[in-house]
């Protein structure tokens, strides 16, 4: 047996190398974010310059936090998206999930983290039902979960009568929008962040070099690492200034920030080092492929819808502690939005490529264009027409990248 | 002669009121190459799909390394090491050649992918192959060419130590020089003692590879002979049918 030179793992050679085997992946088709955070910078630059109060620490606060209830749902949909499906009925489920706990926490005076533990296992609930529907009857998903869009708000409107309008009086759930946390604790968490990053690299590269495998240049690795730490460290030190116009101290992260960074790392943790991760994206990918190497492809698409709609409750709580009030009319609008943060972020509609990451940036971007645009006073209307457009830009990019990496075929 | 590794004697299988194989008998040996050919509609592919669990023959026997067993599910075939690359290939062109060569027997490490271990199997198994024309492992399919991609896919069933690996018309859309690559692999793959059986139209790439040509004609099997005492035309004339089999039941 005759052993040639061995072939590359993508891990060989310096710096430079690497950097070049990325700009041939850009040119291949394969973009991921960048489009979207080329985006994030050119609206930061636009609006800090025409809003003075734009780059303002009150405003990035705010910033982030309006953008956190849309980062979730569109972290729910990237499950369903990669296996090119889509929820529609997104929105009304984490409005049906509050109901729920409505019923539950408000009228019937039950224990509000069992409530709202119940709340979370209807959205599992109907992310079953779904996946029933889609992955065992083989209707699609679009009209299953159109269907679902319709007949949820009229759950809604059962459970909480005609325009009821509910006060979430939780004190910790009304606290995670619109609380922070104190200085301190932004700091451990960002310890904890770069710790973790920083270990887990590490461990992969022991693991590769235990095998026998080449592995990237040690200050990659650095570069990394050092970059979560300073952009984590510039937000946390802006976020740690006193924000407040009164007398009152505004300080600290918001609250909802971890929760949105923990749901983003196990959700990516699960994607990219766990079977069913892989499964996912091998059914997204190739259905066909995927059910001849013997994985159980209605059982993924299954347990996809399942996170999507419990995730999606979790972003239904989010928007009730942001308004304060549990509504029958909730998460009606947000769908969209959430379904144009992913694939504005580079989530592709065809199934099979994108990760939870592009899903906050391009979560960023629709959450900036709004802030922005507000700031200027620009009306509404604008603000539909631009974000708008940028979804369409965003998903014929999409396509185009789509086509472009077709064309290696034969 | 090499070892007999897969014997079918006398299978059947019909569709209703057609019977598609009509007491077939057929042998595959280690090591070597055999070649079935036939026309379309000749049962080819109702063979393959007997041979591979994904239809059960309807009568008949089958034995494997000696033993008579039963190939009723895929699993029960892929856990005697039979595995078939298909026509339409089955990669996802979304994950890379490492991802799909594992593809639904990943390999794990305290409960998570060991994506090194299978990084490390992968390029081994691909270099015991002599592959040249593959970058990196970690490319994405939806990158590589039609040569590269079945290369990738007969890899994967090295991988999976098979024994027998059914090929299915393995180079119908390729160039001249990835048909070239592609019939390198699939000696190779018989040099290192693996059964291989390739499905072709292609007459010029079945002499080129193969020790063993049988031919179906009609649900039954005509030849089966030795590819270097047999000529081309003749090969033509049993698949036509205008010569009628000598004693070949």
């Amino acid at each position: 047996m005759t052993y040639t030179t061995p072939i590359a793992t993508g891990h060989e050679g310096s710096v430079r190398d690497q950097f070049r085997a990325y700009l041939q992946r850009l040119r291949g088709g394969e973009m991921g974010a960048l489009p979207a955070m080329l985006a994030l910078v050119v609206l930061g630059i636009l609006f800090s310059s025409l809003s003075p109060y734009f780059l303002t620490t009150g405003n990035l606060a705010n910033l982030f936090v309006q953008a956190s209830a849309l980062m979730v749902i569109a972290f729910a949909l990237v499950f369903v998206l990669l296996l090119a499906e889509i929820d529609l009925s997104a929105g009304v489920t984490g409005g049906s999930g509050m109901a729920v706990f409505q019923v539950l926490n408000g009228n019937l005076g039950w224990n509000w983290i069992v409530s709202l533990i119940l709340a979370l296992g209807m959205g599992a609930f109907i992310g079953a039902f779904i996946g029933f529907f889609v992955s065992r009857i083989g209707v699609p998903s679009f009209v299953v979960t159109l269907g679902l869009f319709i007949a949820l708000q009229g759950f809604m409107l059962l459970l909480l009568g005609d325009g009821g309008i509910f006060r979430l009086v939780q004190p910790e759930l009304k606290s995670i929008m619109n609380n922070n946390m104190p200085i301190w604790a932004g700091w451990v968490m960002l310890a904890i962040a770069v710790f973790g990053s920083l270990s887990l690299s590490l461990a992969d590269r022991r693991r590769r070099t235990k095998v026998g495998l080449p592995t990237r240049p040690f200050i990659m690795l650095l570069l990394k690492v050092g970059t979560i730490a300073v952009i984590g460290a510039v937000i946390v030190g802006l976020l740690s200034v006193n924000r407040g116009q009164g007398l009152l101290a505004v300080e600290g992260v918001p609250i909802v920030i971890p929760i949105v960074l923990l749901i983003l790392v196990v959700g990516t943790f699960v994607l990219d080092r766990t079977l069913f991760g892989r499964y996912i994206y091998a059914v997204g990918g190739n259905p066909e492929a995927a059910r001849r190497a013997g994985i159980k492809v209605a059982q993924i698409r299954l347990y996809a819808f399942i996170i999507c709609s419990s995730l999606a409750v979790v972003s239904g709580l989010l928007q009730a502690s942001r308004i304060g009030s549990i509504e029958s009319t909730a998460g009606r609008e947000i769908v969209l939005s959430g379904v144009a943060a992913a694939v504005v972020g580079g989530v592709s509609l065809f199934g099979g490529r994108g990760r939870l990451a592009y899903a906050a940036i391009g979560a960023l971007v629709i959450a900036m264009i709004d802030n922005g645009l507000g700031l200027i006073g620009f009306p509404a209307a604008a603000t539909f027409l631009i974000t708008g457009g940028v979804l369409v830009a965003a998903a014929t990019v999409d396509a185009l990248s789509r086509r472009r990496s077709g064309v290696a075929l034969t | 002669m090499g070892t007999t590794l897969v014997e079918l004697s006398n299978v059947t299988k019909s569709f209703g009121p057609v019977d598609v194989l009509k007491g077939v008998n057929f042998k595959v040996e280690e090591g070597k190459v055999t070649a079935l050919v036939g026309d379309n509609g000749a049962g080819k592919s109702t063979l393959i799909k007997g041979l591979s669990g994904v239809q059960p023959y309807d009568g008949g026997t089958v034995s494997f390394a000696g033993q008579e067993v039963s190939l009723r599910t895929p699993r029960q075939a892929s856990s005697l090491g039979i595995e078939v690359v298909y026509q339409d290939l089955a990669l996802c062109e979304n994950l890379d050649i490492v991802q799909n060569m594992f593809l639904g027997r990943e390999e794990k490490h305290l409960t998570l992918l060991d994506e090194a271990s299978m990084e490390f199997a992968a390029q081994k198994a691909l270099q015991s192959l002599s592959v040249r024309t593959v970058k990196s492992v970690r490319q994405k399919v939806s990158s590589l060419s039609g040569g590269q991609r079945q290369t990738v896919a007969i890899a994967r069933s090295v991988l999976r130590n098979a024994k027998l690996v059914i090929l299915d018309e393995p180079t119908a859309a390729l160039g001249v020089a990835q048909t070239e690559q592609v019939l390198n692999l699939v000696r190779r793959l018989a040099d290192n003692g693996i059964a291989v059986v390739i499905i072709s139209h292609n007459l010029a790439d079945v002499f080129e590879v193969a020790d063993r040509i049988s031919v179906l004609y009609l649900g039954q099997m005509v030849a089966h002979v030795d590819a270097k005492k047999t000529t081309r035309d003749e090969v033509v004339a049993y698949i036509t049918g205008s010569k009628t089999p000598e004693g070949v039941a």
